[in-house]
């Protein structure tokens, strides 16, 4: 009853905050208006017990896609511009899908209903299977690494692309050293909790990271919140500072080497006689090679996320007005 | 001693919940920008502080009090850091803050 109601209340929120994200002209406005809509897709995210993509949404939405937005407005312009055309086209097309998705639901099964086709295909299996041959708590990360281990190659590879690209498009340009508004100098407050929060950010990063086995979370949403904490030091003491720390070159390497690792473990995995991510040859138990299997992998997916968001911003911030 | 601390929890919940509220009322009736950043960090420090002792109470002494605890301290800082952020930031853009200049 509680749960249908916090789920009615979440929802109503998301669908204001998407009428108000449509009507708002100001696009600095809007880029606040769509953190708040991934903070409450977030929330229902928990509600609905699915803390690991919670997790990742509140990250990377309200988070790092947030800032990258700000670095875009600041560089470009916050109105929006009115459109030439009638709107009447899209009108049609949204409202079109809409229909079609809303008659697509009618087919699908009663929210939470046990016999639903999925959760009877493959999901008794992982539930079932994880305990004894990968000895995870976290069935998320267990299907995440393991059982569906090529998707997620596949997801890092498509990260690395992203960020590829981004570099193809934007390029990057070497800052001066102390290259800073000198307005952000003065706020010694911001600075001072900055410095404080650095360490302790990046160490909340290393326990998502190698905690992911246990509780929610993963090498994508600790690469996330260790370039966060980077993004934050970049915006205190500008990004001269930072490249001092991670240069530019680093995450270059950084970023492909997550992939390599990736597929090496599966390259591995190959050479000692097993299929391609079979993990539970690695080491002489099966269950400890999966744990040494799932932890590599997570690391290799942690570093490339890392180092593809960092370049991003590097990219953003590092281009001139 | 079980039912005590349930109802001081529910105590500190309700309290939170009333200060986020007063926050929330704040934004929407004051009349500029320093005053409503005023009313948000109400809701900052002792809305979510209160709510964060509730739950404390309700969780005893486990990993999740632990980890409320911690939550709790990057609240009491990061909060004020942030609002006094915005009010430098909302100065050094040169906005006046609205000023009742009445003859008192």
């Amino acid at each position: 009853m509680e749960e249908h109601l916090i789920n009615n209340v979440l929802l109503g929120l998301l669908m204001m905050t998407g009428f108000a994200i449509v009507r708002m002209k100001s696009l600095l406005a809007v880029t606040m208006l769509t953190s708040i809509y991934s903070l409450l897709s977030a929330s229902l995210f928990v509600v609905l017990d699915a803390v690991d993509v919670a997790l990742t949404e509140a990250a990377i939405g309200a988070g790092i896609s947030t800032i990258l937005l700000l670095a875009t407005v600041a560089r470009t312009t916050d109105e929006e511009k009115a459109p030439r055309h009638k709107p009447l086209l899209p009108l049609f097309v949204v409202v079109a899908t809409g229909a079609a998705l809303i008659y697509g639901t009618l087919d699908m099964p009663n929210y939470g209903d046990p016999m639903a086709p999925i959760h009877l295909h493959v999901a008794p299996t992982y539930l079932h299977v994880t305990p004894e041959e990968i000895g995870v708590p976290n069935v998320v990360t267990s299907v995440l690494a393991s059982f569906r281990g090529y998707d997620t190659l596949g997801e890092v590879t498509v990260i690395f692309t992203a960020g590829a690209g981004v570099l193809a498009l934007l390029g990057y340009r070497t800052r001066r050293r102390n290259s800073q508004d000198p307005e952000i100098r003065k706020m010694v407050v911001l600075r001072v909790i900055t410095k404080l929060f650095f360490p302790l950010i990046l160490l909340f990063a290393l326990y998502v990271q190698f905690h992911g086995d246990y509780g929610p979370g993963g090498g994508f949403q600790a690469g996330v919140i260790f370039a966060t904490g980077f993004i934050l030091y970049a915006l205190a003491y500008g990004l001269g500072n930072v490249q001092r720390i991670i240069p530019y070159r680093t995450l270059r390497i950084m970023m492909v080497a997550g992939v390599l690792i990736y597929i090496g473990v599966g390259i591995e995995s190959m050479l000692l006689g097993g299929k391609f991510l079979e993990y539970r040859i690695l080491a002489d138990d099966p269950v400890t090679g999966q744990h040494l299997g799932i932890m590599l992998i997570e690391l290799g997916v942690g570093i490339t996320v890392a180092a593809v968001i960092l370049i991003i911003y590097y990219g953003f911030v590092s281009r001139r007005h | 001693m079980g039912t005590v601390v349930h109802i001081l929890s529910w105590i500190c919940l309700t309290g939170g919940a009333c200060f986020v509220l007063v926050g929330a009322i704040g934004v929407l009736r004051l009349p500029d920008f320093y005053t409503r950043l005023h009313a948000v960090s109400v809701s900052d420090t002792m809305g979510a502080g209160l709510v964060l002792a509730g739950l404390m109470l309700q969780g005893g002494l486990s990993m999740v009090t632990v980890k409320l605890v911690l939550i709790f301290y990057f609240m009491i800082f990061t909060g004020p850091t942030a609002t006094h952020a915005l009010a430098e930031a909302a100065l050094q853009a040169k906005l006046k803050p609205v000023v009742d200049d009445r003859e008192p």
